[in-house]
């Protein structure tokens, strides 16, 4: 027997397993809900443990068919403390949640389009679709190519190059739509109505979304079986910060973890930020935006899980906040020199925002915080383009690299002498001095 | 003057298989009242006791969101082609 279903998110109507997304009766997003009394029986920290470190180790917590046999060890990313980079912004308790190495390309989607896949397959799909902001169109592609479907992958035209190659190269039909992600989106729920194709985020979208919630579990059990004080979590259409949500709930319904309160932060480019701006009113709807930011993977000006985002922030005594595009770029160096994790313009966005809610006391420095890094730097390369120049080359002489180094060093010192790097290193050579 | 109206596969149901209806709304509320005659089953799926429109469903003129246009203020104009959006699906990073 399943011991899972769909249920409309407002209305509360069941059905059996099935591609559907939306409400016959009111039109509203499903979602899957499971039989937790029978899964409470079967579940435990010790059957998770015996298990291979991959997203398929909680499998009763996900939506897959019966005898479903994964061919991928998705997920099961680190979970790292982040001292270097805690103390430049002042958290004690600081880890990163480092799905910019999640397998199979190095971005949190492969979660999700791996428990969309073992379902469209069980649906009689042979072809599996999406509209995607560019992550999503890299995991779909590649993972249609491992599993045998066809792909079509529907992107805004204004991608950056690395993610248009990193889809094609899996030998993915990739539309380019000239338009947002909005339109794109759109075009999409058309194309769903019209075509007998798996769209992951669309008539799959209940079973894709749950495969965020992976996220939450791995960052529970690598606590410890302890759940953080606060999570920080970028926001597109505001899907992952709910989910995560329900994988604290259900490890705290299921006994797995000890109930406490945990602070869900969400984290916006301003360039466009619906979400942040409504919980920042302290408005329970959405204003949708024209997107205009560097982070074009959160770039969706039209959060189809806005709502459920903001309530699940401002529930939890959270809060949003959004960064510049030239804090974005910031953030991302940051990361990367403090503590060698090189992420997306994402990343930069969820490191930007962590900084701002420290900075306000939102965040305290003894807290357990985690920030969700959700994918990898080498996609968005573009926006560094101008961070860096080329040093112009020397010739293979020691006398030579001798001679560089001291015009490096005497650089150095000069730029050392006008200001301090960094303000919190001033800072605690004042103090080392005053001891 | 006229404006095109496209009914989405999910509410054909409750508009007996209709795809397209054309009218001459000159704004959305004239557009929700004349859905209203037509398909009374439609009603409660497109705006609440008040006119607004429902939190789930997104309407767009030629290809554009309504509420960039000005929302219940924007004015149809002849040949606007309107299309209505239930839950529409997104959040794809």
């Amino acid at each position: 027997m399943s011991t899972y279903e769909l249920r409309c998110r407002e209305c509360g109507k069941t059905w059996a397993s099935q591609p559907r997304n939306y409400c016959e009766d009111c039109f509203s997003p499903l979602e899957i809900t499971y039989d937790y009394d029978s899964i409470r029986k079967t579940v435990s920290h010790e059957l998770f443990a015996s298990r291979a470190p991959n997203i398929w180790r909680y499998r009763e917590l996900l939506p897959l068919p019966a005898g479903y046999q994964p061919s991928l060890p998705v997920g099961y990313t680190p979970l790292v403390s982040a001292p270097r980079l805690g103390e430049k912004i002042g958290s004690r308790r600081l880890c990163i949640k480092n799905d910019a190495v999640c397998l199979p390309t190095l971005s949190f989607k492969d979660r999700v389009v791996a428990v969309a896949l073992a379902n469209a397959r069980s649906f009689g799909f042979d072809t599996v679709a999406c509209s995607s902001t560019g992550n999503l169109a890299n995991s779909v592609a590649a993972q249609a190519a491992r599993e045998g479907f066809k792909a079509w992958i529907f992107i805004p035209s204004d991608l950056e190059p690395a993610k248009i190659l990193g889809t094609q190269v899996f030998g993915a039909e990739l539309v380019r739509i000239n338009g947002s992600y909005d339109h794109v989106n759109r075009l999409c729920s058309q194309i769903a109505d019209e075509h007998r194709w798996g769209f992951v985020n669309v008539n799959l979208r209940p079973y894709y979304s749950e495969g965020s919630k992976t996220v939450g579990y791995e960052i529970a059990e690598q606590l410890g079986w302890r759940l953080p004080d606060n999570v920080v979590v970028p926001m597109a259409g505001g899907s992952l910060i709910t989910k995560i949500k329900k994988a604290f709930d259900e490890l705290v319904l299921l006994g797995l973890v000890d109930p406490k309160p945990v602070k869900f932060f969400g984290a916006q480019a301003s360039g466009c930020s619906p979400i942040s701006t409504a919980v920042k009113q302290y408005s329970t709807e959405i204003e949708p935006q024209r997107p205009k930011t560097i982070a074009r993977s959160l770039a969706i000006g039209n959060p189809a899980d806005g709502p459920y985002a903001i309530k699940a922030i401002t529930k939890s005594g959270g809060w949003s906040e959004d960064v510049s595009d030239t804090e974005v770029v910031e953030s991302i160096q940051l990361l990367a020199e403090s503590e060698g994790i090189f992420t997306e313009t994402a990343g930069g966005v969820t490191l930007g925002v962590a900084r701002k809610l420290i900075h306000q006391d939102r965040i305290l420095p003894d807290e357990t915080t985690v920030l969700c890094i959700t994918g990898n730097g080498l996609k968005t390369t573009d926006v560094l383009a101008d961070a860096y120049q080329a040093e112009t080359p020397i010739a293979p002489k020691l006398v030579e690299f001798e001679a560089y180094l001291a015009r490096k060093l005497s650089k150095s010192e000069i730029f050392a002498g006008e200001t301090p790097a960094l303000p919190l290193a001033s800072k605690s050579t004042v103090f080392a001095a005053e001891a | 003057m006229s404006i095109t109206v496209q009914i989405p596969t999910p509410f054909r149901r409750l508009t007996a298989g209709t795809p397209t209806i054309d009218c001459t709304a000159s704004n959305l509320n004239d557009l929700f009242a004349a859905l209203d005659q037509q398909f009374p089953d439609l009603k409660p799926h497109l705006h609440d006791e008040a006119g607004e429109a429902r939190r789930f469903l997104n309407i767009y003129v030629n290809e554009e969101d309504i509420r960039f246009l000005g929302g219940a203020s924007y004015a149809f104009q002849d040949g606007d082609e309107v299309l209505l959006v239930p839950s529409i699906a997104g959040g794809a990073n």
